[in-house]
């Protein structure tokens, strides 16, 4: 029996498998309605001639399945999570009990505005909030994660230039960036340009110089980057891109570092996105629900997508009443991208996000960034002891900012284990791995983003818990090589899952 | 110090010493004096957890929900009922707080749950293959798009008009970026009538059932797209494919929808998910997750996340799409949902739903001033004209505690005096004798109105 997971015998069935003909959870209520022959209200050509073969179950079955299921995962809640440019900080459980509130939850999303103004306010504050910390007024929430941000921001982009009789062709990301970046720029039309990165960790300003012309439509930066250090040359490179008439996008996956210290758009950003299940703590859900809202600066702004929240004053023009506020959906905006996706976005998480804004205030927040660099910091400096750095040195000798990225290249040079072996053997000491090889600049990388909510107990922990194991490689290498040994699983063959894919369950 | 951070003095001493800098400043050294904020964020102060709820209550005081009001809003998202197990099961840590997979021998819980998901998902569908999720329902539809572009390299869709105006609109935004123009294909009695096709066009899109309800009659239309080498995209309510045939037994290419009915609360429109089933052909340019079975060392099975080679964080500016972070948990609640109502009970549910919605369409049918939009079958929605202006009516239905439903006219002019009426098994006859009741009085009223003005 494992220390951290209830662990199945053998494997465990699947819903499917536990299906008995006959049995059922969900009893119909009756009709209630003068019943009329189906075939009369819908053709027996427009209707199946066989039901969907889902589970038959009983509503215990599916409970007792479900939370077994559960315990084959590690969470949050249970333990160290420090997987770098995720942002695992602690998810308060207030948010899940104001976002359960039935005036939120239950609230339908065609509900006409005079219903809905407790939810306009509350995104309208949002917005307003967000738009302090990014330095950059205007705000849309609607994009549903970082990269449906992306996606807008680059479209916002190509209107922008588009109202101005441009027609732009490249959009630049570094060779550090996220996989969505480039990803984003092509699903927008346009082709990558890569920029290359210096030898202490910031964008390569000549290699920016010689790609900078007019034909780049933006640049995509992360700040800090995602070597976890900040882009020292940031107000160079945007006297760049807007001399040659580009926008530069900020990638928010690392505001965490930053919240209250500085802001984009003071450093020429023209637009941002951030991730509220990052930076405002939605839970991470296994992969989602997030939300991936952006800021713009004042020359961006008509081309956001609609509808816009705002707020509203009316009075009798006079003075002679007092003026009433209310909050509206702004349809009426002539060169907006128009949508990127139905309704007003994932209100349940600007639910939580707001919560957490309200908890934190103004100091709060810059004390969630103060303590995650100051938490990373002391991790790092922590694995600068004997018997780690000489196998997983800092990618690069400076201080970091809210994570940091060691290289375990020594380590298979040295020990021949791999970074991914490290990984797999922390998994049997109840921790997360940080994030591996990303970014791709750095050979065997290993990302790690400790957050503001861990105790220092916990990341003493975690150096402790890094050295074992490589004093545990000298050794025996081969200890690593096949970890884990106390998973609900051992290691699994991800290229048998890819050479014949099995990704439903056969038909009993 | 705040609730969530825990640096006492005495770490943060020992933390700044072993760190080797003097104060928490200098570990910002690296953001030049001129980019610090001179100030703190002009944001109100903190407050305690009771405050916070507070405040949070107070707003949603301020919202008319289908708590407060007889609802029968549609249009995309519905108020069906969220068994109380969705709830217990998705506030599970295990299922809240991870993330993504990446390490899957501690994550078989969620790559398991995705596995059956996506079964759940091709069995509803009838295609193969469904992803793990994408976003929701519009940004599908766009989605989809982009995979018939990547496929056939053409430059045009044809979207019927009963495919969810927002998805519409969303799929505009997407493929001006990519260089492509919609097309509309118009309806006809609440069908789509068959567009003309040639060989600039990429896909043909359509909803089953459609933005007015009607159930779609899909084979000519798919026959016609495929002959002209066009993929066909259908976006579909989940709920009614219980009944419905599967658009993928008739040949759609790729099936996208909606899944907020499927045991995912209203939110005011987020979070849910998207599904995303393809056929097999297409797979290789399916976005987002997929979970496949493997086994591991030990010759257990087991899942991983597969076909990642597809995937932004393998081949970035050569991904399929650009999508990361997707909607697992709300996917979660979907497959528990779909356990819950189980092979009888979607058929049972649907086909209440197609009873109780024939009723409340025959008695607004007969109310004076009120027309049927279309004749076409319907399961759970229909629409209706109204002879009179249609938000006045709604309010006046509104301040006797019903909300009948919403008006087609504001996405779509040429459908004005429309209301689309939506039914669930929430709603009870008594609720739709109600409803016809009080829209009865509230139509005849502003006919009258509407009268006298002009006798004036």
């Amino acid at each position: 029996m494992s220390r951290w997971f209830t662990q199945a015998a053998d494997d465990e069935k699947t819903i499917y498998e536990r299906s008995r003909p006959g049995r059922r959870a969900f009893v119909a209520p009756p009709p209630g309605v003068p019943e009329r022959p189906l075939d009369e209200l819908i053709p027996a050509e427009l209707r199946r001639a066989e039901s969907p073969a889902l589970p038959e179950v009983s509503e215990p079955e599916i409970v007792r399945h479900y939370n077994r299921l559960s315990k084959r995962n590690f969470d949050l809640d249970t333990g160290f999570y420090p997987l770098g440019s995720c942002t695992m900080k602690y998810n308060p459980k207030l948010h899940e009990r104001v976002a359960a509130l039935p005036g939120h939850a239950k609230l339908h999303p065609l509900q006409s505005p005079d219903g809905a103004q407790g939810a306009l306010e509350l995104m309208w504050r949002l917005q307003t909030a967000l738009g302090e910390i990014a330095g950059l007024p205007h705000v849309s929430l609607q994009p549903s994660a970082g990269s449906h941000g992306e996606l807008a921001g680059v479209l916002l982009t190509r209107a922008y230039h588009e109202d101005h009789g441009q027609k732009r062709t490249k959009v630049l990301t570094p060779d550090t960036a996220h996989g969505t970046n480039p990803a984003t720029v092509t699903m927008a039309g346009y082709q990558v340009v890569k920029v290359g990165t210096d030898s202490s960790g910031n964008v390569d300003l000549d290699d920016l110089r010689t790609k900078a012309d007019e034909d780049v439509a933006c640049l995509m930066l992360t700040n800090p980057s995602t070597l976890g250090l900040f882009e020292t040359g940031i107000e160079e490179i945007a006297d760049l891109m807007h001399g040659v008439g580009a926008t530069l996008y900020y990638d928010g996956a690392n505001l965490n570092a930053i919240m209250g210290i500085c802001r984009p758009g003071d450093m020429g950003f023209d637009i941002v996105h951030f991730n509220l299940h990052k930076t405002f703590t939605q839970p991470h859900g296994g992969g989602g629900p997030g939300a991936g809202p952006i800021a713009v600066s004042d020359r961006i702004e008509p081309y956001l997508p609609r509808p816009q929240v705002v707020r509203r004053e009316d009075g009798d023009g006079n003075g002679a009443r007092a003026s009433r506020v209310y909050f509206d959906l702004d349809f009426d905006r002539p060169k907006s991208i128009g949508r990127l996706r139905g309704f007003q976005g994932n209100y349940g998480v600007f639910v939580r996000s707001y919560a957490y804004i309200r908890s934190l205030g103004a100091a709060g927040l810059r004390e969630a960034s103060e303590v995650a660099v100051l938490n990373a910091n002391y991790l790092l400096a922590r694995l600068r002891q004997a018997g780690v750095m000489e196998y997983l040195p800092a990618a690069y000798e400076r201080l970091c900012m809210h994570e940091f990225v060691l290289s375990g290249a020594p380590m298979k040079r040295e020990l021949q284990i791999r970074t991914l072996d490290l990984a797999k053997r922390l998994l049997d000491h109840g921790v997360h791995p940080p994030t591996v090889y990303f970014p791709l600049v750095v050979d065997e990388a290993l990302m790690v983003e400790p957050t503001e909510t861990e105790t220092r107990e916990t990341l003493d922990h975690f150096a402790e818990v890094v050295a074992e194991v490589l004093r545990e490689a000298r050794e025996d290498p081969e200890i690593a090589r096949h970890a884990p040994y106390t998973t609900p699983v051992r290691r699994l063959d991800e290229a048998a899952a890819a050479r014949h894919p099995v990704v439903r369950q056969p038909r009993g | 110090l705040t609730r969530y951070t825990s640096v006492t003095d005495e770490d943060l001493r020992e933390m700044l010493g072993a760190i080797g800098v003097e104060s928490v400043e200098d570990l910002f050294a690296d953001i030049g004096a001129g980019l610090q904020l001179d100030r703190p964020l002009a944001l109100d102060a903190g407050l305690s957890e009771a405050e916070v709820y507070a405040e949070l209550r107070a707003l949603a005081e301020r919202n008319v929900s289908t708590e407060d009001e007889i609802s029968f809003l549609g249009g995309g998202m519905y108020d069906h009922y969220v068994p109380a197990l969705i709830d217990s099961i998705i506030s599970r840590s295990e299922f809240l707080t991870p993330y993504t997979p990446y390490q899957p021998e501690i994550s078989q819980g969620g790559l398991q749950a995705m596995f059956e998901y996506q079964t759940a998902i091709s069995e509803l569908t009838g295609l193969p293959v469904s992803n793990a999720s994408v976003y929701e329902g519009p940004s599908a539809v766009a989605a989809a798009g982009y995979v018939a572009k990547l496929t056939n390299h053409r430059s045009r869709f044809i979207v019927s008009q009963g495919v969810h105006p927002h998805a519409r609109e969303a799929l505009g935004t997407l493929a001006h970026g990519w260089g492509m123009t919609l097309e509309p294909a118009h309806l006809s009695d609440g069908a789509t009538e068959l567009p003309h096709l040639d060989e600039d066009v990429s896909a043909v899109i359509v909803a089953q059932p459609n933005f007015l309800g009607a159930v779609e009659p899909l084979d000519e239309l798919v026959a016609a797209a495929h002959e002209a080498g066009a993929l066909v995209i259908c976006s579909c309510d989940p709920l009614p494919l219980g009944i419905l045939r599967a658009p993928g037994e008739q040949g759609v290419d790729i099936v996208v929808g909606e899944g907020q009915t499927l045991g995912n609360r209203l939110d005011f429109g987020g979070p849910s998910f998207g599904f995303f089933a393809v056929t097999e052909k297409l797979v290789r340019r399916l976005p987002g997750r997929l979970a496949g079975e493997t086994r591991d060392a030990d010759g257990r099975r087991g899942f991983v996340l597969t076909l990642q080679t597809r995937e932004q964080h393998i081949r970035r500016e050569r991904a399929t799409s650009n999508i990361c972070t997707a909607q697992a948990l709300n996917a979660l609640a979907g497959v528990i949902y779909l356990s819950w109502l189980g092979r009888r009970g979607i058929v049972e549910l649907a086909e209440l739903l197609v009873q109780r919605t024939a009723y409340a369409r025959d008695a607004l049918h007969a109310l004076d001033g009120v027309e049927p939009l279309h004749h076409r079958p319907v399961v759970r929605e229909f629409a209706v004209r109204l002879d009179a202006p249609v938000d006045r009516v709604i309010a006046r239905c509104r301040a006797q505690g019903v909300n009948p439903g919403y008006a087609l006219e504001h996405d779509d002019p040429e459908l004005r005096g429309g209301l689309l009426v939506a039914i669930t098994e929430q709603r009870t006859r008594e609720d739709i004798d109600r409803l016809a009741e009080v829209l009865g009085v509230a139509v005849g009223a502003e006919r009258q109105g509407t009268a006298a003005g002009a006798a004036r």
